[in-house]
């Protein structure tokens, strides 16, 4: 196979790119097979050592916190549930919400529009105060209800949504409804389906959006059963180690390889849909 | 009573505009009706008023005995092929033509038996797996055809179904459904501003103009009688000829042309309309012009002179020799010709 020029050139920088990509990962990955000790004096490492069923084993299971019972495999749990409940809640109602905006005629749609819309301006950051009241008036500090039920309103979302509805035909509804769909089935089986990879992207978005969710679980929660593993990466491993001030190097690159997995797998899985939808797109 | 009845239909849109005006109809069981006007005439309206996609401000619809004002789309019983086909996207077709049998709750094994019968009779059998983006235009048409006819619906709406079809399959797709419609026997109403279309494959035709029923009529009496200067001009290709003319007793006076209508009519301001076809081009005729374009057609040609300063056009067979710039001799028989009010548009 003969290569031009430009062809090289391509290569180069895309192997560079993917390189930039990956490197910083692999050393983490292959710093956490290592004992601290060696990391301590050696540095970062570029091969693999021979500590990773320990640090992986320490990592998951050893209990932590103050109450020295919450184990980050727990944690691990907790943030999956809180980012699948938010990814999953926001993607069903962004799509609702923009089915009833673009769909049914009502007065003041296009305000309610831009009401949803400008929330945008204010993050969960912003209104973190009245926020908690709330969740706490409701009782709902320390569950997972308090966890994921404030995050499930999204603006963006729901402007995503209602830019794509717009684009599909009228002729499909009246079709639809001539076939005697009516607006629950035209929502079940032209929309979702229609939307599949847009359902599948802002899966992913929502979803690592859920995963990477630091302040609202730190605030919500005193209780360490309903950590989360970014609370975790901070609280876990600070302590000292057997009086001596050793950083445990190695089981933080283990804590952080294995918190990279969840939000990857999910990318991993959807991404087929995603670009099976991209391919498919019809006329 | 009709099978299908329109009484009195208006349609006025919310920011004002008048798209059907008044407008009655009936139309019969089995029947054929195609209507057809230029664009924007508020033909599409009306058929979305009997399909139940667009409401009706005024009047009353009627389909086999009762009032369908209020009833829902999609309880109506009514099939509709659409411009563009609107066949889903992310179905099969055979699910497409599945769907709204699904939607009333047939057995599976019915559904298979009528989807499979549907796609033999359209010969689109050998595609029920594939998606719609992977059919062409034609058998997209087919397919929508299809999903119209597995429902065994009461009437058939098409609008402008053909217009997305290159000219060779338009004409073969406009006799397959005439072809269909006969040998099922089901009410069908077509939407075209194409009076090819309607002449050929309209039962009945309506003509209509600006919201309002101009003609309503077999082609045959459209064509050979037409009521208004508009359907005289609408209807029949090349267009017909209308001149402006005044008329005293019996004899019309274009520029310095006459042509006696063999009655005593007066009309100060008239029309007076022939077509292409019905100007007697002969060596002995009356009058003499200059043709100053020669359009050749295979075995027709189509001559455009002016009588005056007022331009017309006749047609004769190609076998004759005459080229741009020739004089020619023709008549006008005053049994032949159409005449029309010019300030009320409507035949004299």
């Amino acid at each position: 196979m003969k290569f031009k020029p430009l062809e090289i050139l391509t290569h180069i920088i895309l192997i560079l790119g993917v390189l930039l990509m990956v490197l910083p990962i692999w050393f983490s990955f292959a710093t956490s097979t290592h004992d601290n000790v060696s990391i301590m004096t050696e540095g970062m490492k570029f091969f693999l050592g021979e500590s990773f069923s320990q640090n992986y084993n320490e990592v998951l299971n050893e209990k932590g916190g103050w109450s020295e019972e919450v184990t980050a495999a727990r944690m691990f749990v907790n943030s999956f549930i809180m980012a699948l409940g938010i990814a999953t809640l926001k993607v069903v109602i962004s799509a609702m919400s923009a089915y009833a905006l673009v769909y049914f005629r009502f007065k003041l749609a296009v305000p309610i529009f831009w009401l949803i819309f400008i929330t945008l301006l204010v993050p969960l950051e912003v209104r973190i105060f009245p926020s908690y009241k709330i969740v706490s008036d409701l009782g709902l500090t320390n569950t997972y209800t308090g966890l994921i039920l404030p995050l499930v309103a999204s603006a963006t979302a729901t402007f995503f949504f209602r830019q794509f509805y717009k684009t599909i035909p009228d002729e499909l509804l009246e079709s639809a409804k001539l076939d005697g769909a009516n607006s629950w089935r035209f929502f079940i089986d032209f929309l979702l389906p229609l939307s599949k990879t847009m359902l599948a992207a802002m899966f992913i978005f929502m979803f690592v959006y859920g995963y990477s969710q630091y302040l609202w679980p730190l605030i919500m929660t005193t209780d360490e059963k309903y950590w989360t593993v970014v609370m975790g990466m901070k609280i876990i491993f600070t302590e000292n180690y057997e009086g001596v001030a050793l950083p445990r190097t190695g089981e933080r690159f283990a804590y952080i390889i294995l918190s990279m997995l969840p939000p990857v797998l999910v990318v991993v899985i959807l991404q087929r849909w995603f670009i099976k939808g991209l391919i498919q797109t019809e006329k | 009573m009709s099978f299908l009845e329109l009484q009195n239909i208006t349609k006025i849109y919310p920011n004002g505009t008048k798209a059907v005006n008044e407008t009655s109809l009936n139309i019969e069981n089995g029947e054929f009706v195609v209507f057809v006007g230029p664009s924007g005439c508020g033909k599409s309206t009306l058929l979305r008023m009997i399909a139940g996609l667009e409401d009706i401000t005024n009047g009353e619809i009627s389909l086999d005995g009762n009032v369908i004002n209020k009833i829902d789309p999609s309880e109506r019983d009514v099939a509709m092929v659409f411009q563009n086909y609107a066949l889903y996207p992310h179905m099969s077709v055979f699910n497409n033509m599945a769907y709204g049998l699904k939607n009333r709750g047939i057995s599976k094994e019915e559904i298979n038996n009528k989807v499979n019968d549907v796609a033999k009779l359209l010969e689109i059998d050998q595609l029920l797996t594939r998606k719609p983006s992977m059919l062409s235009g034609g058998q997209r048409q087919r397919v929508a055809m299809g999903r119209a006819i597995v429902r065994n619906p009461k009437i058939f709406l098409f609008d402008e179904p053909l217009s997305n079809l290159d000219a060779k399959l338009r004409n073969q797709m406009r006799l397959e459904i005439k072809r269909l419609q006969r040998q099922m026997g089901v009410t069908s109403i077509f939407v075209t501003h194409d009076q090819t279309e309607a002449m050929t494959l309209g039962d009945r035709i309506v003509v209509i103009n600006n919201g309002v029923v101009e003609q309503v009529g077999t082609p045959k009496e459209i064509y050979s009688k037409p009521n208004t200067k508009f359907v005289a001009e609408f209807i029949g290709s090349p267009q017909m000829n209308l001149f402006n003319c005044k008329i005293e007793n019996g004899i019309a006076h274009i520029a310095d042309m006459k042509i006696n209508l063999n009655n005593s009519t007066n009309v100060d301001d008239a029309i007076l309309g022939i077509r292409p076809d019905d100007i007697l081009i002969s060596d002995n005729g009356q009058h003499t012009c200059v043709a100053n374009l020669v359009e050749y057609l295979g075995s027709d040609m189509i001559i455009y002179s002016k009588i005056g300063d007022q331009e017309f056009s006749c047609k004769l067979s190609s076998k004759k020799n005459l080229n741009a710039g020739d004089t020619f001799k023709f008549d006008i028989s005053g049994t032949l010709v159409h005449l029309f009010d010019n300030t009320t548009g409507s035949r004299v």
